[in-house]
């Protein structure tokens, strides 16, 4: 079956089985690695993309569900080499350990945040209660979300300050 | 805008918690982990599983599997025992089946593969494949593994005629008979620690190319531990271990399930040698819960002896082991129940005697230590659950009975009733810390007026000490390979360094942690550190990143290895600046002139000179490597205190708040120390409350996917309050201890104390984990007490 999609802004169209997963879709076929598969029953989040801005698990949809639809990714949160708001919270507040679950959470995150621009500790919480964390506990991811929501709301107030990339993660 | 940005960039030292070098790869979701290792002509590997924990095989008939559309082989038993690869030796002496010829011996496990051209062509052919069982009764516990007559699950070894694997002692039982002969008081406890399950959110896998040109076999594997895991392949498969290279990517998560040698691994091996093409398996959620290894499952009785005042006089501990049907531990050669023996804990004890047996079940093998260091878990559960219902039954403050018998910061170094020798500690400054934070006095008052009132509220403590590190040669081994470990440090002319780790990390931080070491100790900047690890061709030879053990071993070769450059840079900066070496003062990042502080040379220009401008006499270069083989083990402690409410109605137990104190040394990298923290907290609360691998009397696995493993998310993980206090260790050449793992062990003792101590009252003295509010109303409606 033919599936057209648009990810993280470029339209993308393939034949594929109508078993496919999404997940498969997106990690086989687009060579999109960034989203993870965790455990295959919706528990872990893991493989949470957006589809049309909302969270999906991606384990758990058909790629030919998703025809016509606008997906984001992982690989979709940066704007070219400058981070996004979430990327940089991330980064700062010591959000991620081993990485596996986060980009599902910086997406989630950045959903929450379209939806709740200055969300509260257990907003946050309960937005993420659908994605595991094994390494750190929460804590930091909560502290990740609050500081992006703070970046962004700075920089919805004033669009033109300082440069992001200054205080954008270095490393390789 | 709030963004903050550093200029100039931080030197990056001990002490600075400076964002991690490695984050930028994981934020754009450029992360390498094992499936996203593609390589060119690769196939994908399933295999078909035992669905009975005991039946015999009579027959496999494959030949559906093998004409399904894009199978390329399946392999069986049979094959794989046709290269002698049927079986495999453990990390504990035994032996393991690869893929099953005779029985199988617990669900899960691996009878055959197919390899196909996609997973998804697989995973259709393993169901065409016809396997004829005759079932066995299972065994599910040490008791039944005990009973005469029981059924022998491992009949095809030797000799073997029960379930039996080991019996193990450590200390002195004379003196702990004698000692409990004029005890007051003896309090006792028989507990189930049990089985659990390390789940780390990426599966395990390999990808497996052996190259039919060259020979040489490159496996891509999520493994802690990749040297070792070399020099098993070389030994279990025959294949010379120059021509085996292993590489761990990026690892999503560890906790001690990614240090074994799965079957999986091996016949991915032999599939991708006798096809000559790569050939990929990653696990799924299930097979992972199902399979690899377990933690825990001990069944522990121990008993305190205790004075009149309360001081501890004794110890007495015997556990029974459920290793399931291979003894497959992860874990030093001598010590048959991992280092189980620190079980006296914090606690000046004069005597102590423990009696562990292990035995066959039909249940997954394994016995790793989740975010443990071999067992120690088990060990601080007990004593810590010991202590509470000591202090309940005698009628003393759970801090008081602590305090009195803490062994004191003037004893170290402390010499243990079962053989350790602690290097450090401070244990009532950690307690007082705690108290203090987490409002002791105020607590108990209010628990008071609260009992008053019918209502069921507890605070729980747990004072943990570990034995991390492992560790020297002489004592420390896994199949007789000394658990020393290595760091390789080349500077280059223009002042920036690599250093090559011979363990690994899986989250831990250790791209950062590392390059902060070299950043203290030769004054090159952490970010101009780049850290590489988990390549065996291109790292030196190390055991591996598990039992808190890289900090303590890794780091303390890093930081020796970093001191003798700086020794060669001094001869450098001696030559540049044409005085005596002896007239150079170091400070961090230069050397310069005794007495004129001006005239200097950095370890940047002193790089550059041992390229270009060399002594006569000097060999070229700024590098080397070193292996460390540590003097004693580590000792982290800390104190844990948890404050939980109790609905006496239903059952449930609220975690109201959690003040955490750790004592782990000298902290590297205090941001990275706290997250490692939150995060034993968070999977200790787990093994409290929610994550339990059961089995029923068929031994079929209860707990085999995430909706019946419950692992905490954000909703109900409580938020934790962390502090510390700094007791350095005197022989770690940093004052480092490790700390990855302190909060997994201590925390389980101190969110079930709570419960205990808000159910005392009701002279209710246990509830195994994990506590859930149904067995904690069964508890409370056992004793008469009404909504």
């Amino acid at each position: 079956m033919r599936v057209n999609v648009k990810v993280n802004g470029q339209e993308r169209t393939a034949e594929v089985e109508p078993r496919l997963l999404l997940v498969d879709f997106i990690r086989e076929h687009l060579r999109l690695t960034g989203t993870h598969i965790g455990c295959d029953t919706s528990s872990c989040g893991a493989c949470t993309v957006l589809l049309d801005g909302d969270p999906v698990k991606s384990c758990t949809m058909l790629a030919v569900q998703a025809d016509g639809s606008e997906l984001t990714t992982v690989e979709g949160l940066a704007t070219g080499t400058q981070h996004s708001p979430m990327q940089i919270g991330f980064h700062e507040e010591h959000g991620l350990q081993c990485g596996f679950c986060t980009p599902g959470m910086m997406l989630v995150g950045k959903a929450l945040l379209e939806r709740n621009a200055d969300p509260s500790e257990d907003e946050i919480r309960w937005a993420i209660s659908g994605n595991i964390c094994r390494c750190t506990g929460y804590v930091n991811i909560v502290k990740a979300i609050r500081y992006a929501a703070r970046l962004q709301g700075e920089q919805t107030a004033a669009p033109a300050a300082a440069p992001i990339a200054a205080a954008a993660p270095g490393g390789d | 805008m709030s963004v903050e940005v550093h200029t100039p960039p931080p030197h990056g030292g001990i002490g600075e918690s400076i964002k991690r070098k490695e984050d930028g790869r994981f934020l754009v979701g450029r992360g390498n982990y094992l499936d996203d290792v593609s390589l060119p002509g690769m196939l994908h590997m399933v295999i078909l599983r035992s669905p009975h924990a005991h039946a015999r095989i009579r027959s496999i008939d494959t030949s559906a599997a093998g004409a399904a559309e894009g199978v390329i082989a399946v392999v069986t038993g049979e094959l794989m025992a046709q290269h002698k690869l049927a079986w495999m030796p453990t990390m504990s002496g035994d032996t393991q089946a690869v893929l099953a010829t005779d029985k199988v011996r617990f669900q899960g496990q691996e009878v055959a593969a197919v390899v196909a051209e996609s997973k998804y062509a697989a995973e259709d052919a393993v169901g065409l494949i016809q396997v004829d069982y005759e079932v066995l009764p299972a065994i599910t516990s040490p008791r039944q593994a005990q009973e005469p007559g029981a059924p022998v699950i491992r009949d095809e070894k030797e000799g073997q005629k029960d379930n039996h694997i080991y019996h193990w002692e450590a200390g002195d039982q004379a003196a702990t008979d004698a000692a409990f002969a004029r005890a007051d008081r003896v309090v006792s406890l028989s507990t189930h620690y049990p089985r659990s399950h390390p789940a780390p959110l990426e599966t395990c896998g390999i990808v497996a190319d052996v190259n039919p040109a060259t020979g040489k076999a490159t496996l891509y594997m999520t493994s802690q531990a990749p040297h070792a895991i070399r020099t098993v392949f070389a030994l279990v498969a025959g294949l010379p271990e120059h021509q085996i290279r292993v590489i761990s990517p990026d690892i999503g998560g560890g906790f001690g399930n990614k240090v074994p040698v799965y079957p999986g691994y091996v016949v991915a091996t032999a599939a991708s040698l006798l096809i000559g093409r790569p050939v990929k398996w990653v696990e799924d959620r299930n097979e992972n819960l199902i399979s690899t290894g377990f933690a825990r499952d001990f069944h522990m009785t121990g008993e305190l002896a205790l004075d009149s005042e309360g001081k501890m006089l004794a110890l007495r501990v015997h556990l029974d082991s459920d290793n399931g049907a291979f003894f497959a531990d992860a874990q030093p050669s001598k010590f048959k129940a991992g280092l189980f023996h620190i079980v006296t804990g914090s606690y000046d004890i004069p005597a102590a005697h423990v009696t562990a047996d292990g035995y066959y079940t039909n249940k997954a093998p394994g016995g790793v230590a989740y975010r443990c260091s071999f067992r120690v878990t088990e060990a601080s559960y007990l004593i810590e659950r010991l202590v509470t219902n000591a202090a309940i039954e005698a009628g003393l403050d759970q801090a008081d009975i602590r305090l009195k018998n803490f062994i004191p910061k003037e004893a170290f170094p402390y010499h243990s009733a079962t053989g350790w020798v602690y290097d450090s500690g401070d244990y009532v400054g950690a307690m007082n810390l705690a108290l203090e934070k987490v409002g002791y006095e105020d607590l108990r008052r209010e628990q008071a007026e609260r009992r008053a009132r019918g209502e069921l509220m507890g605070i729980g403590l747990a004072s943990f000490t570990e034995v991390v590190g492992a560790g020297h040669g002489k004592d420390f081994d896994i199949l007789g390979l000394r658990m020393f470990d290595s760091a390789e440090l080349r500077v280059h002319p223009t002042g920036k360094a690599v250093l090559k780790l011979g363990v690994k990390t899986q989250g831990q931080g250790h791209e950062t942690t590392f390059a902060q070491i070299v950043a203290e100790e030769l004054g090159i900047p952490a970010a101009d550190v780049e850290v590489q690890h988990g390549d065996t061709d291109n790292t030196p030879y190390g055991l591996g990143t598990y039992a808190s053990r890289s900090t303590p071993v890794a780091g303390a070769a890093t930081a020796v290895i970093s001191r003798k450059l700086r020794e060669k840079a001094r001869a450098l900066a001696a030559h540049l600046l044409e005085v005596s070496e002896h007239d150079l003062e170091w400070e961090r990042g230069r050397f310069f002139v005794r007495g004129s502080p001006d005239r200097g040379k950095t370890i940047q220009d002193c790089a550059f000179a041992a390229y270009t401008n060399l002594p006569d006499g000097m060999e070229a270069g700024l590098e080397g490597v070193s292996y460390y083989d540590p003097p004693n083990m580590t000792y982290p402690f800390g104190t844990y205190a948890v404050v939980v409410d109790v609905d006496k109605g239903i059952g449930v137990v609220k975690v109201r708040k959690v003040v955490a104190v750790d004592d782990c040394g000298v902290r590297i990298n205090p941001m990275i120390v706290e997250g490692q923290i939150h995060g034993g907290l968070t999977e200790g609360f787990g093994i409290a409350f929610t994550e339990l691998i059961t089995f029923d009397s068929e031994g079929n696995c209860i707990g085999s996917n995430f909706m019946d493993y419950l692992l905490p998310t954000s909703w109900e993980t409580p938020r934790f309050e962390c502090f510390d206090t700094v007791t350095p260790s005197p022989h770690h050449p940093l004052g480092a201890k490790g700390v990855g793992e302190s909060a997994t062990v201590g925390s389980p003792a101190a969110y079930v104390n709570a419960v205990i101590d808000a159910l005392a009252p009701h002279a209710i003295t246990n509830i195994d984990m994990p506590v859930t509010s149904d067995k904690v109303w069964a508890a409370l409606r056992s004793k008469g007490v009404k909504e």
